[in-house]
């Protein structure tokens, strides 16, 4: 139920015209959904580019058909050289991390619905708001241009290592105009996810609705201005970090560069800088930035986990708070990555022993996810099998986060094969699992019509299982000692065994690849003629469920909602079923013993 | 559909684990003094990081067979206990795992670096570059001369800069492409990066070490069985990075003084 208030001014007016509605649109949810749409622009190239780099991989010789269009000089003859493997390498990364799991759980998500989670009409700063997509899509376009330079695109990794990223055309292909493009897009890049996350931060404390205490937020709404925190402090340092390796590269500056290299048998002229600190920088923000893809994905995945379940979690609190001290640590491990890299060995020790904590918050929220599934109805949709298999995954590339939180382990495993099972399990598969439950499970509010449920438990089982067959193996390749980022294998250790498992990695990945398309067809196909869907298909209890599908464009018609109850009042008896709206006045009793 | 994703879950789970527990993939064996501690670290971690990931996706999935499609009107239930023994349970559980490897693995870390080299340890320097690495011996004098990055000069094999003409220290270096070690003996590798970073990885010496520029490092280590052990780089370094290596041979004592004065008389 909803009360009309006083008449209030609009944030922001109805829009008018094409461009104010469709592109410089003020209002979130078009802003959600543009940044939607630049994550999956940016995750099918990205896993183009892996397709690319693992058919290399394992048919080193092989012509692939169209490369030669893309560059002449990297891949002559449809063959990709060593240097265009690591090209690739670099956007892969970089497009990964930066435009699709920044963006598409946090950005994209967040944007469409925590003003409406939380009953505001739009965001605090719309025109900020509005101001960071663009900007953010300003960074992607800075960053494909790389491709098209004659240079093309920067080899130094998504990580960009100083010197070899801050010396310019003397440390090879792409390093002249390539890695100053990289740099440009990432400085364009924090601006814009600093502007967003002050406006998430700004949203959350201002505008949450009558009787909506923070304590009564949905979980999802928690975890996106939690993540909002982190992003704020994280690009905030890499920020001047690029600007600084910027200035080394073209104006003459030595931040990251120190004296007597002598690189493609030139001597830099360069002296009194210090590559670690580029280390220290990046890492400052990279680490952290593992917690802007998961955590947003773990709240999307509790948020579902409970309306499937039919049941409240062991305890939501405990979540939340989980979630707090994920993000307070995520700031004293960045040295993890860095254990081999020649810091004093004393802060090994040190940054190891957070890294290992972290691990107590980890466990405590997989064991409420586990321990709240006892004895729930759970309702298997596509969005559930999504929301369960991020538990699955999340688990599987945590334990290996044990291993490589310890220095004396990371001593041999650091920059193998293990390294990349890890991190692809943990924050990317993990990560995306959270945006496909939560692209399946709102899709409907945000279009007003259905996905096709069949299609899209195909898409869950082929990717659950490709993801294991593609991810897993990186392990193994890591225990025997198999080296990361090389272009081909010219080790002597590399015998056929482990050729036939690398070779079932690119198949795998091909298959799970292609299975995204399905994915792409049912959203596509969807959207225009989909089934169309209810105010509230999934007899869920949050704000998002008691307007409209598709909402209209200042989310709750100008009326304002009053908040009655915490958000998930599931197994109870109410007037219209087993729950009781977040709005409703009506008493919740509950009927789980 | 949700009994035939536990049964999948269960499927992918024990298949994931098989090749651990057979010890297919293993590591390669260890030639060092300080590996076993790293060795047992991994295996100790293994055990444990395997049990949990084994227990939680079979509890995954059982729930998951047993809560789904439920019969219209079967009461839900909470969890014995709530999420209060779940929280104790983590953070005990977790608390003594991390207690333990954490001393434990502040032994085999200490073991790499805080135990200073002995004194008559073996001093080489090793110096890498884009894409090759050369190793110096200090020669009859026990001096390395110093280095000139303006005298580096590939095509006359100056590799490291030195300058013989004007510095006796210099005039008996010995320059290597291979890190030819005596068995059973000490050795402190001094660490000079040319150019860019680059590392140093002999998987069977269980010794990852990166080189920074500007930063001049140093590992030690005794190698304790005779061979041939390929050194790899694992710090991406450029456009040849992925055919950047070269050996370390660890030779008997008697063949490794032969060596030394082979290349001696040919330097």
């Amino acid at each position: 139920m909803q009360e009309t208030s006083a008449p209030q001014a609009h944030v922001h007016a109805p829009p008018e015209g094409f461009i104010r509605k469709y592109v410089f649109s003020l209002d979130h949810k078009v802003i959600g959904k543009q940044y939607y749409a630049l994550a999956l622009v940016a995750v099918f190239i990205g896993m183009g580019l892996s397709w690319l780099m693992r058919i290399h991989l394992v048919w080193p010789n092989s012509r692939i058909p169209g490369l030669e269009l893309l560059s002449k000089v990297g891949a002559p003859g449809g063959v990709m050289t060593p240097e265009y493997y690591l090209s690739l390498l670099t956007m892969h990364g970089t497009l990964m991390v930066f435009f699709v799991l920044t963006n598409a759980p946090f950005a994209a998500f967040g944007n469409y619905f925590l003003p409406i989670q939380i009953g505001a009409e739009d965001m605090a700063f719309p025109r900020f708001n509005m101001m960071s997509f663009w900007t953010t899509f300003l960074a992607f376009v800075v960053l494909i241009l790389a491709f098209f330079i004659p240079d093309g695109p920067p080899i130094a990794g998504w990580t960009s290592y100083a010197p070899l990223s801050a010396v310019g055309k003397d440390a090879g292909p792409g390093m002249q105009w390539g890695a100053s493009l990289w740099g440009l897009s990432i400085a364009i890049f924090c601006i814009a996810s600093l502007l967003g996350s002050l406006n998430f931060i700004a949203t959350t404390l201002d505008l949450r609705a009558k009787g909506m205490t923070l304590m009564r937020m949905p979980i999802s709404t928690w975890a996106w201005f939690i993540t909002s925190c982190i992003s704020l402090l994280a690009f905030a340092v890499l920020l001047p970090a690029c600007i600084l390796l910027i200035l080394d590269r073209h104006a003459g500056t030595s931040f990251f560069i120190p004296a007597g290299l002598v690189i493609s048998d030139r001597l830099q002229p360069h002296s009194g800088g210090s590559p670690l600190l580029w280390q220290h920088l990046f890492w400052f923000f990279g680490h952290p930035e593992v917690y802007i893809a998961i955590l947003p994905a773990m709240g999307i995945v509790s948020h579902i986990l409970i309306n499937s379940m039919r049941k409240p979690l062991l305890s939501a609190k405990v979540i939340i708070y989980s979630m707090m001290s994920i993000g307070f640590l995520s700031y004293m491990v960045w040295g993890h990555h860095m254990f081999v890299s020649g810091m004093n060995p004393m802060s090994s020790l040190a940054f190891s022993f957070p890294t290992l904590t972290i691990t107590i918050p980890a466990t405590v929220m997989t064991l409420i996810w586990l321990g709240s599934l006892y004895g729930a109805d759970i309702q298997i949709t596509s969005a559930s099998l999504f929301a369960l298999g991020f538990i699955s995954m999340f688990v599987s590339g945590g334990v290996s986060g044990f291993f490589l939180a310890q220095p004396s382990i990371d001593i041999y495993l650091h920059g193998t094969y293990f390294v990349v099972g890890h991190f692809h399990l943990v924050m990317g598969v993990a990560a995306l699992f959270g945006v496909f439950a939560g692209t399946y499970f709102w899709f409907p509010k945000m279009t007003g019509r259905m996905m096709n449920d069949g299609w899209g438990k195909i898409h869950f089982f082929i990717t659950f299982i490709g993801a294991y067959c593609v991810f897993m193996p990186f392990h193994y390749l890591g225990l025997v000692g198999n080296v990361r980022r090389y272009s081909s294998f010219v080790d002597d250790f590399m015998g056929p065994d482990l050729m036939n498992l690398h070779r079932f990695i690119t198949i795998s990945a091909l298959v799970t690849g292609a299975a995204q398309f399905i994915f792409l067809f049912n959203l596509i196909y969807s959207r225009f003629k989909g089934t169309p869907a209810s105010d509230n298909p999934w007899n869920g209890t949050t704000l998002e469920w008691s307007m409209p599908s598709p909402p209209p464009w200042d989310n709750f018609g100008g009326k304002h909602p009053i908040v009655y109850h915490d958000p998930y009042q599931y197994g109870v008896k109410g007037s219209k079923g087993d729950f009781v709206m977040q709005d409703s006045p009506e008493q919740a009793i509950s009927s789980v013993d | 559909m949700g009994k035939i994703f536990a049964v999948v879950l269960v499927i992918v789970a024990l298949v994931s684990a098989y090749p651990i527990i057979i010890n297919k993939y293993a590591m390669p064996e260890d030639i060092s003094t300080h590996g076993h501690m790293i060795d047992d670290q991994l295996h100790e971690t293994m055990w444990e990081a395997g049990l949990s990931f084994i227990g939680a996706q079979l509890v995954l999935a059982f729930f998951i067979w047993s809560f789904t499609n439920r019969k219209a009107g079967s009461p839900l239930k909470s969890f014995p206990g709530g999420a209060k023994v779940m929280v104790i349970a983590a953070v005990v559980l977790v608390g003594t795992e991390i207690l333990a490897l954490g001393v434990m693995g502040q032994k085999a870390w200490g073991s790499v670096y805080f135990t200073a080299p002995k004194a008559d340890a073996l001093q080489i320097q090793a110096q890498a570059g884009q894409f090759a690495y050369y190793f110096r011996y200090p020669g009859a004098d026990g001096k390395f001369g110093a280095l000139h990055p303006d005298k580096i000069d590939e095509g006359n094999q100056n590799y490291f800069g030195l300058d013989p003409a004007n510095e006796v220290e210099a005039r008996d270096d010995i320059v290597s492409a291979e890190l030819v070690v005596p068995l059973n003996r000490e050795v402190q590798l001094l660490m000079h990066a040319k150019d860019v970073g680059h590392s140093f990885y002999v998987r069977e010496l269980r010794i990852q070490q990166d080189f920074v520029p500007g930063l001049d490092l140093a590992v030690h280590f005794t190698a304790t069985k005779v061979g041939r052990y390929e050194i790899v780089c694992t710090q991406l370094c450029g456009l040849g990075h992925y055919n950047m290596k070269a050996y370390l041979n660890v030779m008997a004592q008697p063949e490794y003084d032969k060596w030394m004065k082979d290349q001696a008389a040919a330097q």
